[in-house]
């Protein structure tokens, strides 16, 4: 009896710690940040690099719109990765490779800045017992980087 | 003691887990389409007083409920029937006047009849199968004319939402701020009315979104074997995307911005290319699609063998659920493909 007590105390420990799983962590990861683009940009790379991110590259998708004749508000695209992992995982996982290096997409909308990514977990749905603990920091790492973007700064 | 102890345990997992506000609720799963205010972007804007006036609770719980298949907004399965009831208080805190959906009474009426006067009343905004206007949706980045686009009619998430009544109240009274009219000013009669509400309703038998659901999207990969060399093959890449009229515009190691420069593994080389008026056009449909790009071949040299591999466009456009790219994606589906057999032939 003693020993279902402290089973269950050690559950309600263990759940008292753990984040609420946000209701929109299924396969797209979106959040409204409430900042103009450029603050919104730097802020998304400054959380990247404090989470042991390298940005790969930025890719500005409205400047090629909009040299091509069209119009667009500012939108980019952020590659980022961590060397190891990308090494590691498009040696192993051939099928994960055009997804890497990760992508966040960014738009602004108004005054606000929208940041789009796909949820890791579905780069690969059968995931390997190998391969899933990458994918699931991924996400944690990503619902976290959101999280924090919507937080104003200090 | 140990059962106090227990029992305090208890009570503080049970605190942390409560339901949350809908203000917070709002914030975690809609605003990033909806606004922080319900202004709208690329979801539609809830605090509208025309849209608050004309929908129910019930019309807003459901809507959460079920989303609108292949319309974007999706279904919150994950939300308990409490939560969701928290969020349509919210939602409703931005009625700033007062008024509720009018009650009226839906009588029989003659489908064919309604079916023309869809055709003749309706189409044009809805569509010609009641599929909804295109697009999704007013977004700064994106302008368009109009505060909201027409709903999908013809979509088994509004057909599970929307009532009879608040259908025939809408086509009564029209939808202020928005281009729906009331077609009682427009010379219809209520028996008419009637009719197009049957019609719609009869919508249920084959929904829309039900017909265009997307197939063959299982591998999240598009991947070919190269019997050439990886210099060649992504040569071939080049000009087979070239001839699909892509326009190069880089081409780099997989681990370029990661590695010191110099450093880079060549035996994994990306080629992006892009053209950018399909691109113009896949952001009008859906402005989160940067999650595509840019078009992108990967060739890997490995143990001697040469792959090129590129994303499934439609396995990923299912995370979308806007049936309009699907179509789109669709499309693509055949330009990879194509460019992938081209460069390996």
């Amino acid at each position: 009896m003693k020993m279902r007590l402290v089973y269950f105390m050690l559950c309600c420990t263990l759940s008292l710690g753990i984040p609420p799983r946000t209701a929109n962590a299924d396969q797209m990861m979106m959040a409204r940040i409430n900042m103009d683009f450029p603050e919104a940009m730097l802020k998304l790379q400054d959380g990247l690099k404090k989470q042991g991110y390298t940005i790969s590259r930025v890719q500005r998708v409205d400047l090629g719109l909009t040299k091509s004749g069209y119009k667009s508000d500012k939108y980019r695209v952020v590659f980022y990765g961590k060397l190891d992992e990308v090494k590691l995982i498009s040696k192993n996982f051939p099928a994960l490779i055009p997804y890497l290096p990760l992508k966040i997409a960014m738009f602004a909308e108004g005054s606000d800045t929208l940041l789009i990514a796909a949820n890791p977990l579905i780069l690969a749905p059968n995931a390997s017992k190998v391969l899933k603990p990458y994918l699931l920091r991924w996400e944690n790492d990503l619902q976290k980087l959101l999280t924090s973007m919507k937080t104003p700064s200090d | 003691m140990i059962k106090s102890i227990a029992i305090l345990f208890a009570m503080l997992a049970a605190f942390s887990v409560q339901a949350k506000d809908g203000a917070s609720l709002f914030a975690q799963n809609c605003a990033a389409c909806h606004g922080n205010r319900g202004n709208g972007g690329v979801g539609v804007p809830l605090a509208l007083p025309g849209f608050q006036h004309g929908v129910s609770d019930a019309f807003l719980a459901n809507s959460i409920r079920h989303g609108r298949p292949g319309r974007i907004m999706p279904a919150f399965k994950n939300l308990s029937d409490s939560e969701i009831s928290s969020l349509v208080k919210y939602l409703r805190s931005w009625q700033t006047t007062p008024g509720k959906p009018q009650k009226v009474k839906v009588n029989p009426g003659n489908v064919a009849h309604g079916k023309q006067l869809f055709i003749k009343s309706c189409s044009a905004c809805h569509g010609a199968q009641g599929q909804g206007g295109n697009g999704t949706g007013f977004t700064f980045s994106r302008p368009r004319d109009q505060p909201i686009i027409a709903p999908a009619l013809n979509n088994s998430g509004f057909l599970a939402a929307a009532s009879d009544a608040m259908i025939k109240a809408a086509l009564m009274h029209g939808r202020k701020g928005t281009p729906m009219t009331s077609f009682l000013k427009q010379g219809l009669s209520e028996q008419d009315i009637d009719d197009l509400v049957n019609y719609v309703r009869s919508f249920a038998q084959h929904p829309y979104d039900k017909q265009v659901a997307l197939k063959g999207a299982e591998s999240t990969i598009l991947s070919y074997e190269s019997p050439y060399d990886m210099q060649t093959t992504i040569k071939n890449v080049q000009r087979a995307a070239i001839g699909k009229n892509f326009r190069i515009i880089r081409v780099q190691s997989l681990d370029e911005g990661l590695v010191k420069p110099g450093k880079e593994n060549k035996k994994q080389t990306i080629i992006y290319f892009c053209n950018f008026q399909l691109l113009n056009t896949a952001l009008t449909v859906d402005p989160r699609v940067g999650l595509f790009l840019p078009c992108r071949v990967t060739v890997v040299e490995k143990n001697g063998k040469v792959e090129v591999f590129s994303i499934n466009p439609k396995y990923l456009s299912r995370i979308f659920n806007n049936y309009e790219l699907n179509k789109l994606c669709d499309d693509m589906d055949n330009v990879y493909k194509d460019i992938l057999e081209d460069a390996t032939l």
